[in-house]
C-alpha cells in the first residue's frame, strides 16, 4: 500500500517538475537564490523518497529544521530539547512557589520507594526448603558412612550390638587382691619376704635387678661410644672428601689419578706374588674393561672434544699432544693382555707348534665366560667351526703322539679338557635347569616345552649326525691305541659339543617342521630308525657317556611318534631274571626282539592311530556352510557342478575354533567334546562384583570343606554372616554403640520430620 | 653300583650343617634335637651286614631349619585394659624368648596354596579388588594352619638303605625280616594255596582286610593282619577279579558268567545279570562306583549305593582286560590290543582322551596315587612312565627281557611290575616323582608266575597273587605311613565302620562330575555365561554391560561450545578406532609370520607361481 502511494507520489512529483522546467526559464532570471533553493530542496525530497522505496526506513519523521507556523493540535513534538518530560515538569509553574515544595517532596518520596518483589510460590518455598533439608541431613548423615561400610564388609556381624568387655584380667591384678589366709599361705609368704622375694611385680631380686641394670648400662654406654666414634670419623671422611672434590685444579686431579693408578700397579704386581687367584681376577677385570673400550667409542677421538681438538691440532701443539694421548690411551686399553701364567711360559717353548694349532679362539671364550654374551659367542663360533674342522685331523696324530710320549705333554690338553669340560658342565647345568622348570610345569604351557626342545632338538640333531662320525674316528682311535687314558676317550664329545651348542641361533628350526620330517618318515621308510638307533646302542659304551645321548631321546620322543615308539632304552640288568628267560642268551634275546618285530609288522598301529586321529581332527572341526543353488544363473542337471567363482561366493566359511589341545602331541587323541553333565553343575552367571569370570574363579579356588582344610580352618571359612543371640532384643543402631557423641544437632532434621514422635518423647521424660 | 639318593639319607648332615650355623644362640631345643636325632635308630638291631633299616622317626627335627614364614606378622589383637607399663612381661618378668606366632615352612605352605597367582587378571575394580585380596587372605591363613597341623603328622616313612654303594635289590626278604621288629616280620607271609589256580587279589581301602579268589573258584576274605579269616567258599566257578566295596563288609567278585556281591560272610547278597563276563574290576570309592570291563568290550559303571546301573560304554576295542583307575580324579584307564590306552568318565560316550602308548597290545596299566605319571607295559617288552599332566608323553622308557604282565603303584609312587615269577620295584626320589628305572629297588621270586599285584594301603606291605598262593612282601618306604582316622582308619571299630558309611554316602560325589580336571569344576562355565549375556542382550535390546560412551565433561569459559563438544567426542571416538586398527594389524602380522615358512628363501620365480 505505502509502496503504491509512494510511486503515486514520486509520479505527481516528477510531472511536477517536468511542469515546474517550463518557468524555470524565466524564474532564474528573477531570482536565482530562491529557485537554487526551491529545486535543492525538491531534490532532496525525491532522494529521500527513493531512498525510502526500499522498504528499510520508511517512515521517517518529517524533520522540522525551523520553527514552523503550522503547529498540529494533536501532537506535542518533543524534538527540540531531546529530553523525556518528567512529571514534575508539569507542576513546575513558570515561576516557582514555595507551596508547590512540599507536594514535590511527596512526590519525590513515593517515587523513591521500591517497589516490593512479588512472594514466590509455595511449591518454590518448599523446594527450597527441602534442598536445604537434604543437605543438612545428608551432612549429618555422611558420618554413619564408614560404619556402613564397615558393617558391610565385615567378616561376621554379632547382633544386638552390645560391646561387652573382656574381662581378662593380668594375673597380677587378679592377686593383687589376694591376701595368704592360712598359716601355710602365710609361713610361705614370710619366707619370700624374708629373702626380698618380690611377691607381684617381676620376679626379680633386687640383686638381680641391679646387676641387670648394670650390665646393660655399661653395655649401652660401650655402644654409644661406639656409634660416636663411627659417626665422627664417617663426618669427617665425608668432609674430606667433599673439600678434595671442590678443588678446581685439573692439574692436581691428574696427579692423584696417575697416583692411584700407580697405586694400583704395585699391588696387583704384589698380588701376583702372595695370591696368583686374586691377581688373575684383577686381570680379569682388566679384561673386561678392554671389552668395555672396544664396544664403546669412549677414546676414539670421536667425541665432542676430540672433535674440537682435531680442528685446533693443526695450529696447537698441545691438543695435538691431548689427542695423541688419547688414542695412546685407546691403544692401552684395548691392548689384549698376555695371560702369562708360570706354567704356559714354561711349556712355551715345546708347545709352540700347538699353540699354532688352536686357535686363539679357544682362549678367548674361557676368558669372556664370565658374562653370557650371545654376541661375543657367536662371533666365536664361526672360527672355532672352522677351527674344528682342522682340529679333527689334527687331533689324532697328536692324541696318539701322547700316547706314545705321555710325560712331557700331559698338563697342557689335560688343562684344556678341563676348561672345555667345564664350559660342557655349565651348559649341562643349563640344561638341566630349563628340562626341570620344563618338568614343573609341562601341563601349563606349551610355549615353554616348544622354546626348550627347540633348543636341544637343533642341538641334538646336529649330534647325531656327529655321533657317526664321531664313533668311526673313536673305533680308529681305539685299533691304534688301547691304552688311551679314559679322559682323553671322552675328549671329543665335549669338543663338538661345543660348537654344537653354541651353533645355536643358526640351527633352530620349528616344531611343525620337524614334525612333518617325522611324518615324512613315518609313511615312506618305516624301518630305518629303528637299526639306526640300535646300532647306536650297540656301539654306545654305557658308561661313557649317560646323559646326552638320553636326553636326545627324550626330546625325540617328544616330536617324533615314530622314535617314539621305537626308542630302544638299555634293557634292564635284573637281578632275578624270570626263570623261563634265563637261559636266554644275548643273541637269543636279540632273536626274541627281531621275532617281535616281525610279529608287529604287519599291524601299522601308528598309521592306525594318525588315521583315527585325523578323523577326529576332522569331525571336531566346525563345518563351513554351502548356499549354493545348482541351476541358478546357469545350467543344472546332472554331471553339471556349479561353477567354482559361485561356489566361493556362497559358501560361508565356519570360524576357526580354538586350537586343539593335541595339536603338539602327536601320539595323544583328546577329546575335543563338552562334558555337559558336568557343565550343569558349573557356575553359570557371574556374581554382582565381578566383571571376568576369571576374577570369580580366585575367590573361588579355596575348597572349604572339612576335608581339605584343619578344623579351625573349616570354622573359619563357614562362619555364618550374620549371628544373633536367640532371646535378645535387636535395637537399631545408636551413635554410642560405634562410638560417636548423639548431639542435639544430629538430632535435628529427625525433629523437624516428625514432631510428634518427639513430642511423645518429651513427655514420656516428663512423666519419668 | 649307584642306588637311588634316598631322602632320608641326607638329613644327619643338614642338621650338622643347621649346629654350625646358629651357634651363636643358645636354643632350648638344640639339647633335644640331638638326642632325638640319634635315639631315632635304636629300633631295629644292624645285623652284621651292617644294613640300615629305619622304620620310622620323628619329624620335628626338620621343621627347625627353616626360616619364619616372611608374611605380615600375625599379632594376636589384645586388648589392653590395663596400661601397666611394668607388667607388660607378665608376672615373673620373663621375656618371651620367640614373640609372635611360631615359624611356618615356606615350602610346606606353598603345599597347600592353590590358587594361581601366575595367571594375570583382567582390571578390577575396587570393589572386586578387595573380595579379591580377602579371598587370597583366607587362602594364605587357611594354608598356614594346614601346614602347622603337619606337625601331627608324626610318622616318617622308612626305607631300605644299602651301604655304600650296596644293591638294594640284592637283599632279600629274609634278611628284611630278620631285621625288623616281630610285628613287622609277621606281615611277611606265604598263603600256600596250589589247589585252586592263579589268584587275584584285594585289599580293602583301610588295608586291613584282604580279598583273594583263585581262578578256580576259591574266595576268601581275611583281616590279613590278625589272620583271621573271615569268609572262604568256592563259587565253583572261574574268578577273572575280586574286589572291595567302599568296606569291607561287602566284596564283589567278577566270575564267568555275571558279576556276584557277596557279603563278609561269604552270602550271595547279588548277581548283576547286566555285567556279564566281566574281566576287570575297579572301584570309585568317593563315587560308590564300581566300573566294569567285560569282554564283550564294555565298560560299566555301576552305582553300588543304589544298586543302578550309571553307564554302560562301548569302548569298541574288542575284549577289555587290562583297567585301572587314576585315584586322583577317578578316571577310568583302559588298556587296548592296538597299543593305546583310553581314559574314560561315565559322562561322555567316547574316550576322553586315547593314548598310543606301544607298538603292541598293552598289557598292564597302573596310575600313581597324585595322578601324576602311568605306567604301562605292552607286548613289545617296553615298560613305559607316562606323565599325565596335560603332555602324555614318556617320562622314561625301559625294555624289560619278559616284559612286565602286571604293573602296580604304591601310595608313595613305588612301582612295582610282575614279569613271570620275579616282582621288580622301582623307587623314585620322594613321593611326588616318577619312579626311576635304572634300578630295582627290591627283587623277588616266587613260586609261580605272578597273577595279581597290589600293595596295601598304609602298611609297608606288597601282596603278590600268583599260581601257588598268595605272598605278601615287606616293601619298606612303600605306603603312606600317617592315615586319616576318619577318612581310612585301620582300627575302627564296627561302630565307626558304619558311622564313616554314612558319612560317606552323604559326601557321595556325582558320577557325572568324573572329568580329566577336577578342578575345572572350581571354573565358571565360560560358555554358557556367554550365551545367557548375549540373550540378555537380545531381550533387553541393549547391553546392559556396556561402555557407556564417552561425554565430555562441561568446561568453564565458554570452551563448552557444541561445537567443541563435538570436536572432544570426536576425537576420543578417533582414538579408539585407531587402537582397534592397530590391534587389528598386529593380529594380522602375528599370523603371516606364523604362516611364513621359515626356512625357504623366496624365489624369484615364485611370483609365477599360481
Amino acid at each position: 500500500m505505502t509502496a503504491n502511494r509512494l510511486a503515486e507520489s514520486l509520479l505527481a512529483l516528477s510531472q511536477q517538475e517536468e511542469l515546474a522546467d517550463l518557468p524555470k526559464d524565466y524564474l532564474l532570471s528573477e531570482s536565482e537564490d530562491e529557485g537554487d533553493n526551491d529545486g535543492e530542496r525538491k531534490h532532496q525530497k525525491l532522494l529521500e523518497a527513493i531512498s525510502s522505496l526500499d522498504g528499510k526506513n520508511r517512515r521517517k519523521l518529517a524533520e522540522r529544521s525551523e520553527a514552523s507556523l503550522k503547529v498540529s493540535e494533536f501532537n506535542v513534538s518533543s524534538e527540540g530539547s531531546g529530553e523525556k518530560l518528567v512529571l514534575a515538569d508539569l507542576l513546575e509553574p513558570v515561576k516557582t512557589s514555595s507551596s508547590l515544595a512540599t507536594v514535590k517532596k511527596q512526590l519525590s518520596r513515593v517515587k523513591s520507594k521500591k517497589t516490593v518483589e512479588l512472594p514466590l510460590n509455595k511449591e518454590e518455598i518448599e523446594r527450597i526448603h527441602r534442598e536445604v533439608a537434604f543437605n543438612k541431613t545428608a551432612q549429618v548423615l555422611s558420618k554413619w558412612d564408614p560404619v556402613v561400610l564397615k558393617n558391610r564388609q565385615a567378616e561376621q556381624l554379632v547382633f544386638p550390638l552390645e560391646k561387652e568387655e573382656p574381662a581378662i584380667a593380668p594375673i597380677e591384678h587378679v592377686l593383687s587382691g589376694w591376701k595368704a589366709r592360712t598359716p601355710l599361705e602365710q609361713e610361705i609368704f614370710n619366707l619370700l619376704h624374708k629373702n626380698k622375694q618380690p611377691v607381684t611385680d617381676p620376679l626379680l631380686t633386687p640383686v638381680e635387678k641391679a646387676s641387670l641394670r648394670a650390665m646393660s648400662l655399661e653395655e649401652a654406654k660401650m655402644r654409644r661410644a661406639e656409634l660416636q666414634r663411627a659417626r665422627a670419623l664417617q663426618s669427617y671422611y665425608e668432609a674430606k672428601a667433599r673439600r678434595e672434590k671442590k678443588i678446581k685444579s685439573k692439574k692436581y686431579h691428574k696427579v692423584v689419578k696417575k697416583g692411584k693408578a700407580k697405586k694400583a700397579l704395585k699391588e696387583f704386581e704384589q698380588l701376583r706374588k702372595v695370591n696368583p687367584a686374586a691377581a688373575l681376577e684383577e686381570l680379569e677385570k682388566i679384561e673386561k674393561a678392554r671389552m668395555m673400550e672396544r664396544m664403546s667409542l669412549k677414546h676414539q677421538n670421536s667425541g665432542k672434544w676430540a672433535k674440537s681438538k682435531a680442528i685446533m691440532a693443526k695450529y696447537d701443539l698441545e691438543a695435538r699432544q691431548a689427542m695423541q694421548e688419547q688414542l695412546s690411551k685407546n691403544k692401552e686399553l684395548t691392548q689384549k693382555l698376555q695371560v702369562a701364567s708360570e706354567s704356559e711360559e714354561e711349556e712355551g717353548g715345546t708347545e709352540d707348534v700347538e699353540e699354532l694349532l688352536v686357535p686363539d679362539v679357544v682362549n678367548e671364550v674361557q676368558m669372556n665366560a664370565d658374562g653370557p654374551n650371545p654376541w661375543m659367542l657367536r662371533s666365536c663360533t664361526s672360527d672355532t667351526k672352522e677351527a674344528a674342522t682342522q682340529e679333527d685331523p689334527e687331533q689324532l696324530p697328536e692324541l696318539e703322539a701322547h700316547g706314545v710320549s705321555e710325560s712331557e705333554g700331559e698338563e697342557r690338553p689335560m688343562a684344556e679338557e678341563e676348561i672345555l669340560l667345564r664350559e660342557f658342565e655349565e651348559r649341562r647345568s643349563l640344561r638341566k635347569r630349563s628340562e626341570l622348570s620344563q618338568d614343573a610345569e609341562p601341563a601349563g604351557s606349551q610355549e615353554t616345552i616348544d622354546s626348550g626342545s627347540q633348543e636341544v632338538l637343533s642341538e641334538l640333531r646336529v649330534l647325531s649326525q656327529k655321533l657317526k662320525e664321531n664313533h668311526q674316528s673313536r673305533k680308529q682311535k681305539a685299533s691304534s691305541e688301547g691304552t688311551i687314558p679314559q679322559v682323553q676317550r671322552e675328549e671329543p664329545a665335549p669338543e663338538e659339543e661345543e660348537p654344537l651348542l653354541l651353533q645355536r641361533p643358526e640351527r633352530v628350526q620349528t616344531l611343525e617342521e620337524l614334525e612333518e620330517l617325522g611324518k615324512e618318515d613315518c609313511f615312506q621308510n618305516k624301518e630305518l630308525p629303528r637299526p639306526l638307533l640300535e646300532g647306536q646302542q650297540s656301539e654306545r659304551t654305557p658308561n661313557n657317556r649317560p646323559d646326552a645321548p638320553k636326553e636326545k631321546k627324550e626330546k625325540e620322543q617328544l616330536i617324533n611318534l615314530q622314535n617314539f615308539l621305537t626308542t630302544q632304552s638299555p634293557s634292564v640288568r635284573s637281578l632275578a631274571v624270570p626263570t623261563i628267560i634265563e637261559e636266554l642268551e644275548d643273541e637269543e634275546e636279540r632273536n626274541h626282539r627281531q621275532m617281535i618285530k616281525e610279529a608287529f609288522a604287519g599291524d601299522d598301529v601308528i598309521r592306525d592311530f594318525l588315521k583315527e586321529k585325523r578323523e577326529a581332527v576332522e569331525a571336531s572341526k566346525p563345518k563351513d556352510v554351502d548356499l549354493t543353488l545348482p541351476g541358478w544363473g546357469e545350467w543344472g542337471g546332472v554331471g553339471l557342478k556349479p561353477s567354482a567363482k559361485k561356489r566361493r561366493r556362497f559358501l560361508i566359511k565356519a570360524p576357526e575354533g580354538p586350537p586343539r589341545k593335541d595339536k603338539n602331541l602327536p601320539n595323544v587323541i583328546i577329546s575335543e567334546k563338552r562334558n555337559i553333565h558336568a557343565a550343569a553343575h558349573q557356575v553359570q552367571v557371574l556374581p554382582y562384583p565381578f566383571t571376568h569370570h576369571r576374577q570369580f574363579e580366585r575367590t573361588i579356588q579355596t575348597p572349604i570343606g572339612s576335608t581339605w582344610n584343619t578344623q579351625r580352618a573349616f570354622q573359619k571359612l563357614t562362619t555364618p554372616k550374620v549371628v544373633t543371640k536367640p532371646g535378645h532384643i535387636i535395637k537399631p543402631i545408636k551413635a554410642e554403640d560405634v562410638g560417636y557423641q548423639s548431639s542435639s544437632r544430629s538430632d535435628l532434621p529427625v525433629i523437624q520430620r516428625n514432631p510428634k514422635r518427639i513430642t511423645t518423647r518429651h513427655n514420656k521424660e516428663e512423666k519419668l | 653300583m649307584e642306588t637311588a639318593p634316598k631322602p632320608g639319607k641326607d638329613v644327619p648332615p643338614k642338621k650338622d650343617k643347621l649346629q654350625t650355623k646358629r651357634k651363636k644362640p643358645r636354643r632350648y631345643w638344640e639339647e633335644e634335637t640331638v638326642p632325638t636325632t640319634a635315639g631315632a635308630s635304636p629300633g631295629p638291631p644292624r645285623n652284621k651286614k651292617n644294613r640300615e633299616l629305619r622304620p620310622q622317626r620323628p619329624k620335628n627335627a626338620h621343621i627347625l631349619k627353616k626360616s619364619r614364614i616372611s608374611k605380615k606378622p600375625q599379632v594376636p589383637k589384645k586388648p589392653r585394659e590395663w596400661k601397666n607399663p611394668e607388667s607388660q612381661s607378665g608376672l615373673s618378668g620373663a621375656q618371651d624368648p620367640f614373640p609372635g606366632p611360631a615359624p611356618v615352612p615356606v615350602e610346606v605352605v606353598q603345599k597347600f596354596c592353590r590358587i594361581d597367582k601366575s595367571r594375570k587378571l583382567p582390571h578390577s575394580k575396587a570393589k572386586t579388588r578387595s573380595r579379591l585380596e580377602v579371598a587370597e587372605a583366607e587362602e594364605e591363613e587357611t594354608s598356614i594352619k594346614a601346614a602347622r597341623s603337619e606337625l601331627l603328622l608324626a610318622e616318617e616313612p622308612g626305607f631300605l638303605e644299602g651301604e655304600d654303594g650296596e644293591d638294594t635289590a640284592k637283599i632279600c626278604q629274609a634278611d628284611i625280616v630278620e631285621a625288623v621288629d616281630i610285628a613287622s616280620a609277621a606281615k611277611h607271609f606265604d598263603l600256600n594255596l596250589r589247589q585252586f589256580g592263579p589268584y587275584r587279589l584285594n585289599y580293602s581301602r583301610t588295608g586291613r582286610h584282604l580279598a583273594f579268589g583263585g581262578r578256580r573258584g576259591h574266595v576268601a576274605a581275611l583281616d590279613w593282619v590278625t589272620k583271621k579269616l573271615m569268609c572262604e567258599i568256592n563259587v565253583m566257578e572261574a574268578v577273572r577279579d575280586i574286589r572291595f566295596l567302599h568296606s569291607e563288609a561287602l566284596l564283589a567278585v567278577a566270575q564267568n558268567r555275571w558279576l556276584h556281591i557277596y557279603d563278609n560272610q561269604g552270602i550271595e547278597l547279588h548277581c548283576i545279570r547286566r555285567c556279564d563276563r566281566v574281566t576287570r574290576l575297579e572301584f570309585l570309592p568317593f563315587h560308590f562306583l564300581l566300573a566294569t570291563a567285560s569282554e564283550t568290550g564294555f565298560l560299566t559303571y555301576l552305582d553300588v549305593s543304589v544298586g543302578k546301573i550309571v553307564a554302560a560304554l562301548n569302548a569298541r576295542a574288542g575284549r577289555l582286560d587290562v583297567m585301572s583307575q587314576n585315584p586322583y580324579n577317578a578316571v577310568i584307564h583302559l588298556g587296548h590290543s592296538n597299543g593305546t590306552v583310553s581314559l574314560w568318565s561315565p559322562a561322555m560316550k567316547e574316550p576322553l582322551a586315547k593314548i598310543l602308548c606301544h607298538r603292541g597290545g598293552v598289557r598292564a596299566v597302573a596310575v600313581d596315587s597324585t595322578g601324576t605319571y602311568m605306567a604301562t607295559s605292552g607286548l613289545d617288552h617296553q615298560l613305559k612312565i607316562f606323565d599325565l599332566r596335560g603332555t602324555y608323553q614318556p617320562l622314561s622308557t625301559r625294555t624289560l627281557p619278559h616284559g612286565a604282565g602286571h604293573l602296580a603303584f604304591s601310595q608313595r609312587g613305588l612301582l612295582v611290575a610282575g614279569m613271570g615269577d620275579v616282582v621288580n620295584i622301582w623307587a623314585g626320589q620322594g613321593k611326588a616323582s616318577p619312579p626311576s628305572l635304572e634300578q630295582p629297588y627290591l627283587t623277588h621270586r616266587l613260586s609261580g608266575p605272578v597273577h595279581g599285584l597290589q600293595f596295601c594301603p598304609f602298611e609297608d606291605v606288597l601282596g603278590v597273587g600268583h599260581t601257588g598262593g598268595i605272598t605278601s612282601m615287606l616293601v619298606p618306604g612303600a605306603s603312606e605311613p600317617n592315615f586319616d582316622g576318619l577318612e581310612s582308619n585301620p582300627y575302627r571299630s564296627r561302630k565307626q565302620r558304619q558311622e564313616w558309611e554314612v558319612k560317606a554316602l552323604l559326601e557321595k560325589v556325582p558320577a557325572e562330575l568324573i572329568c580329566l580336571d577336577p578342578r575345572a569344576l572350581a571354573e565358571v562355565d565360560v560358555i554358557s555365561l556367554e550365551q545367557g549375556k548375549k540373550e540378555q542382550i537380545e531381550r533387553l535390546g541393549y547391553d546392559p554391560q556396556a561402555k557407556a560412551p564417552f561425554q565430555p565433561k562441561p568446561k568453564q569459559k565458554g570452551r563448552s561450545s557444541t561445537a567443541s563438544l563435538v570436536k572432544r567426542k570426536r576425537k576420543v571416538m578417533d582414538e579408539e578406532h585407531r587402537d582397534k586398527v592397530r590391534q587389528s594389524l598386529q593380529q594380522q602380522h602375528h599370523k603371516e609370520a606364523k604362516a611364513k615358512p621359515t626356512g625357504a628363501r623366496p624365489s624369484a620365480l615364485d611370483r609365477f607361481v599360481r
